[in-house]
């Protein structure tokens, strides 16, 4: 009888929404040019008009999520949104646990970036984001790793002094670089590519983005995406 | 937008947590104290285990359990037929119609079904301590009280209600202001649970943006977000004191405290 009380509430809170098949899109909202929040507070960026693209040529609809980006795997195999579009390079180690589509970037070049010249990347202090590949990279030279949960504060760190150097996307760092008071120090390549991320169980809904991906690889939609959000490579 | 928003997030939390908790508190105490010896550990343990157990732990623990806890009685009951394992690996897999809240509700519905898993949290956590004040609050209600009660040839539910339970705030009051303060300056784990409160808007709005992806582009401004939450936790806690102040003014009137003794004298 409770469930029944229960059941009929849920389907009274959700009917009419119940038609198409969602999908909900965790992304992290804090990594320009790939996802940000714009000044209306919503999710924005060249993710945003890949995944709305994505899902009209898969026929889903799909609603967007953020997360921080510290816990965006777990809370995908838990099931709180259903893939990530979050600047997610494909690594072995992601793999363990997620399953990617094809890439929708070419591998693209992480940076150093400084508040001047001469700072050598393999014994100063580097900042990088936890838990990506640029701070897997810099464990891995004799530099200090200096993690913070966030891009921003990362950039933070280096104008701030705490820290001499921060290694991230060069997408993400150029628009800051442009601005003035960063200089890059040197280019070094990581990952193979950025794809979407699924749980293991979750081929099916994996096989359809794949596939959309590589409809907009074909006609060039793709290409034009990456240009207009100034993203380096192409297909 | 959301920043203001925020603000009304916190307060909501704080108008249905206290509530809330103090109920669970109130039962809490009241099971403790039962002269049937289960009820008694039942209450006695939930006061032990979760005042036990770090805030931050119990909160990033309880709030994951719970949901698959649902999720997981929903799926038993709505998809009998399926025959997939669950836990698959790092995956935990139910059948869509068990989903909670179900993939295809709105956001909104999202949201307000996480901030309900937070505040269940924050009440039960917060409950067990205020279990512990009311316990001890009813154990300071002098013997004499209860002894005369008897005498007049109340029951001992009679005495409870009657005599014990109206008497009791004064001794609580101390207790149960000193949690609110603490519940207070908790509001901020909500932001480790996920729920865009005030914490999470001043760390997005702070930080900087660069030109091309904002009409309003701003250089590292954290630090004067995070100053305005600090003035407005202070502004809040200030005000509760002045309110508490008057409540303890009131209930200590007629009382066989210090600070009722005070009041009688001046009069």
């Amino acid at each position: 009888m409770k469930n029944l009380i229960l059941s009929t509430a849920v389907l009274a809170l959700t009917a009419g929404v119940a038609a198409a098949e969602t999908v909900r899109l965790g992304t992290e909202g804090a990594y320009p040019p790939y996802n940000f929040l714009n000044d209306a507070g919503e999710v924005d960026g060249f993710e945003r008009e890949l995944g709305d693209e994505l899902c009209k040529r898969a026929e889903l609809t799909c609603e967007w999520v953020t997360n921080d980006w510290d816990s965006i795997i777990p809370n995908l195999t838990s099931g709180n949104y259903d893939a990530i579009i979050a600047g997610m390079s494909i690594t072995d180690e992601r793999k363990e646990v997620v399953d990617f589509t094809q890439g929708y970037t070419q591998p693209s070049p992480s940076a150093y970036a400084a508040l001047a010249e001469g700072v050598d990347v393999n014994s100063a202090a580097v900042a990088a984001q936890s838990s990506t590949i640029q701070s897997g990279h810099v464990a891995t030279t004799g530099a200090t790793l200096v993690e913070f949960p966030t891009p921003d504060e990362t950039v933070a760190a280096v104008k701030s002094g705490e820290v001499d150097a921060v290694l991230s996307d060069k997408d993400y760092l150029n628009p800051i670089v442009a601005e003035g008071g960063l200089v890059f120090i040197g280019d070094v390549y990581l990952g193979g590519g950025i794809g979407m991320a699924f749980r293991k169980s979750d081929a099916d809904l994996r096989g359809k983005f794949d596939a959309a991906i590589a409809s907009m690889k074909a006609d060039g939609s793709l290409n034009a995406l990456l240009d207009k959000w100034e993203i380096e490579g192409k297909f | 937008m959301g920043f203001y928003v925020s603000f009304g997030t916190v307060l909501l939390l704080l108008a249905v947590t206290a509530p809330v908790s103090l109920s669970f508190g109130f039962f809490g105490a009241m099971a403790a104290r039962a002269r049937f010896a289960p009820l008694s550990w039942l209450g006695k343990g939930y006061i032990a285990i979760v005042r036990g157990v770090p805030d931050i732990a119990f909160f990033l623990f309880f709030v994951i359990a719970l949901d698959q806890g649902i999720e997981y009685l929903l799926h038993s009951v709505r998809c009998p037929d399926w025959t997939d394992p669950i836990r698959q690996g790092s995956d935990f897999v139910v059948c869509d119609s068990a989903k909670m809240p179900l993939n295809s509700s709105p956001q909104w519905i999202h949201e307000v079904y996480g901030f309900s898993l937070a505040v269940l949290t924050f009440a039960i956590v917060f409950g067990a301590f205020a279990g512990n004040v009311l316990f001890g609050a009813m154990n300071s209600v002098p013997r004499g009280q209860i002894e005369t009660a008897e005498a007049y040839g109340m029951t001992h539910r009679q005495a409870f209600w009657r005599i014990l339970v109206p008497q009791m705030w004064i001794y609580a009051l101390p207790g149960l202001s000193n949690l609110w303060m603490v519940l207070i300056k908790a509001t901020p784990l909500l932001f480790l649970l996920g729920v865009e409160d005030i914490v999470y808007w001043a760390r997005e709005l702070g930080a900087s943006k660069t030109a091309r992806f904002t009409d309003y582009p701003h250089g590292d401004w954290r630090m004067w977000y995070f100053l305005a939450l600090l003035i407005f936790y202070l502004a809040f806690t200030k005000v509760s004191e002045v309110v508490l102040e008057r409540i303890t003014k009131k209930l200590s009137h007629g009382q066989a405290t210090v600070g009722g003794e005070a009041q009688r004298k001046a009069a």
